[in-house]
């Protein structure tokens, strides 16, 4: 369990693993959604998770929050048992969520939706605040008194995206970010997201532009009816046909 | 109506009015956002004042006995919240509305049995115990204006509170995403706990500092609990805002209806409700 070799065949060691899930079986009332999940994301890694729509991304996410309670298997935050924790006590651990659907605070205005989830990293670190939000995020600089409800859904991702990192986070797990967004702001998300995995934040990308996520992903993983069908790197899956039309259906 | 009359009745609304929020404040914030319709908020005021007549009996000193009395609500508020409340968030509102029924009965029960049945009256502070004479033979008693000017500053120490720091954000932020405020690594439980328990706490606070004007004595909630609902229901559920121009409006219109037209002043109230409701079913300052 602490020595596992990652994609380069190098060991690491369980303070390296962010976030692990193992064994993970997770039910809706008597519906078996995932049916013993493995997953681990280790630091500064990025991962693709994905798999068509209702196969089990966003319940793995929500199980690995403490969201959702897993009937069975283990939740480990930096090695850490937290399969019972509080989610806020995970999240606290340096994991920052953009939720599907994005889940702004329509109550609150953009300003406020920031300021309200600024928190020092784990280590400390304070690389992320709200000048280097609005900095990243032009768009919101303009918008800041306005409320979270009055903006477009790409500024609302904008700032569910930037809102996660004002939690200075070491691990960023982001779930359709580019659902329902025209083709520029979705491109406009994507430079984003490359620019939070270049500055060394580990990232799991749940996205239906399975082209766009294996290209930045260092790992992709494929969920198919709540079971891993494929763990490995992202160029190996992205070769083979036969399993991405299996898979994936392309 | 002279001049003076009038304005001794307008502060007399004043006075009644910011009271009034002071219990509906609580009441509407709790609705709003843990989304718990809590009937027994009207014994808070009670034990309030309760708490303020034993306790000044034992110090001699009402501001002393305020000042003891207000840690022992917060933590009676904050141990319902954790032992009752905390189970009920999920539930539909008949469950609510039960508990908290059964709550009052509690709570009336106890009070009969550590305090007794009788009726108290509670001494002004001789330090606010004067008058400010407004003509020859017309005067204003300090400790009403006191009572006036205390709840001005709370309520803007709540607006502040809910408004500018960065604690209100989260408040409102759970009330409209609680999964959400949690992802962010913010415990909402704890916070659920300090809203409910500074409810209850503006609550009794409003039935201490009443107690000298209203003097204490058995029921004295549920009065106060049904105006506070009118209130809540006029301003719009969950909204601060609302409940501050809804008790205001109150307070004036049954003071005002009181002096001017004592035989359907009990009506007062609840036309006005109608009226308000008809015009804005949300209430003044709710979402539609
Ligand atoms: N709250 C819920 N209650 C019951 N079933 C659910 C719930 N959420 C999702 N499901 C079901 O669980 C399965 C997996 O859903 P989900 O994790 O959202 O898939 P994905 O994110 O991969 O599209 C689907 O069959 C979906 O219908
Ligand atoms: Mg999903």
């Amino acid at each position: 369990m602490t020595e596992t070799p990652n994609a380069s065949g190098v060991p690491a060691s369980a303070a390296d693993t962010l976030l692990e899930g193992s064994g993970l079986h997770t039910f809706y009332g008597v519906s078996h959604i995932l049916h013993g999940v493995d997953f681990a994301v280790r630091r500064g890694e990025t991962i693709g998770l994905m798999g068509r729509n209702g196969m089990g991304k966003t319940t793995l996410i929500k199980t690995l929050l403490g969201l959702v309670r897993p009937r069975e298997g283990q939740v480990r935050v930096r090695g850490e048992d937290m399969t019972q924790a509080a989610t806020h006590a995970i999240a606290r651990r340096g994991i920052a969520y953009v939720p599907e659907g994005r889940g702004i605070f329509p109550n609150l205005s953009v300003r406020e939706n920031l300021v309200m989830a600024a928190r020092a990293g784990v280590d400390g670190r304070r690389e992320w605040d709200f000048d280097r939000v609005i900095q990243t995020f032009p768009r919101l600089g303009e918008r800041l008194a306005n409320g979270g409800a009055q903006l477009s859904g790409g500024e609302q991702q904008m700032l569910t995206i930037g809102r996660a990192l004002m939690t200075n986070p070491d691990l960023l797990i982001l779930d359709e970010a580019t659902e329902g967004l025209a083709p520029l702001i979705a491109r406009e998300i994507w430079n984003i997201i490359k620019t939070i995995r270049a500055s060394g934040i580990a990232t799991v990308i749940v996205d239906k532009n399975y082209a766009a996520v294996m290209a930045l992903a260092d790992r992709s993983v494929v969920l198919v009816k709540g079971r891993v069908v494929f763990s490995g790197e992202s160029r190996e899956l992205a070769d083979n046909e036969e399993l991405m039309h299996r898979f994936l259906g392309v | 109506m002279d001049f003076a009359f009038f304005l001794i009745q307008l502060l007399n609304g004043l006075q009644y009015g910011l009271l009034l929020f002071l219990v509906a404040s609580g009441l509407t914030l709790v609705f709003g956002i843990m989304g718990i319709i809590n009937l027994a908020h009207g014994s808070f005021y009670m034990v309030g004042a309760y708490l303020a007549w034993s306790l000044a009996g034992m110090t001699g000193n009402l501001a002393t006995a305020i000042l003891l009395a207000i840690p022992l609500t917060v933590v009676l508020g904050m141990a319902l919240e954790r032992l009752l409340f905390r189970h009920l968030y999920q539930r539909d509102h008949l469950y609510q509305v039960l508990l908290t029924y059964g709550l009052i009965l509690v709570f009336e029960e106890l009070r009969s049995l550590i305090w007794g049945d009788d009726v108290h009256g509670v001494a002004v502070p001789a330090l606010l115990n004067a008058s400010i004479s407004l003509t020859e033979n017309l005067s204003y008693p300090v400790y009403r204006l006191a009572i006036s000017g205390v709840c001005l500053l709370l309520a803007a120490a709540l607006y502040f509170l809910i408004q500018k720091t960065r604690l209100g954000m989260m408040i409102r932020a759970g009330a409209s995403n609680r999964d959400m405020v949690q992802s962010l690594g913010i415990d909402i439980k704890l916070i659920y706990t300090l809203v409910f328990a500074l409810g209850i706490a503006l609550a009794a606070f409003a039935g201490m500092i009443n107690a000298p004007l209203s003097s204490v004595f058995p029921n004295m909630g549920s009065s106060v609990l049904i105006i506070c609902f009118v209130v809540v229901v006029i301003g719009g559920i969950g909204s601060v805002k609302g409940a501050m121009a809804a008790s205001l409006m109150i307070g004036l219109a049954e003071t005002f209806g009181t002096v001017l037209v004592p035989e359907v002043a009990g009506m007062i109230v609840y036309v006005l409700m109608a009226i308000v409701l008809v015009w804005r079913p949300q209430g003044l300052f709710g979402k539609a």
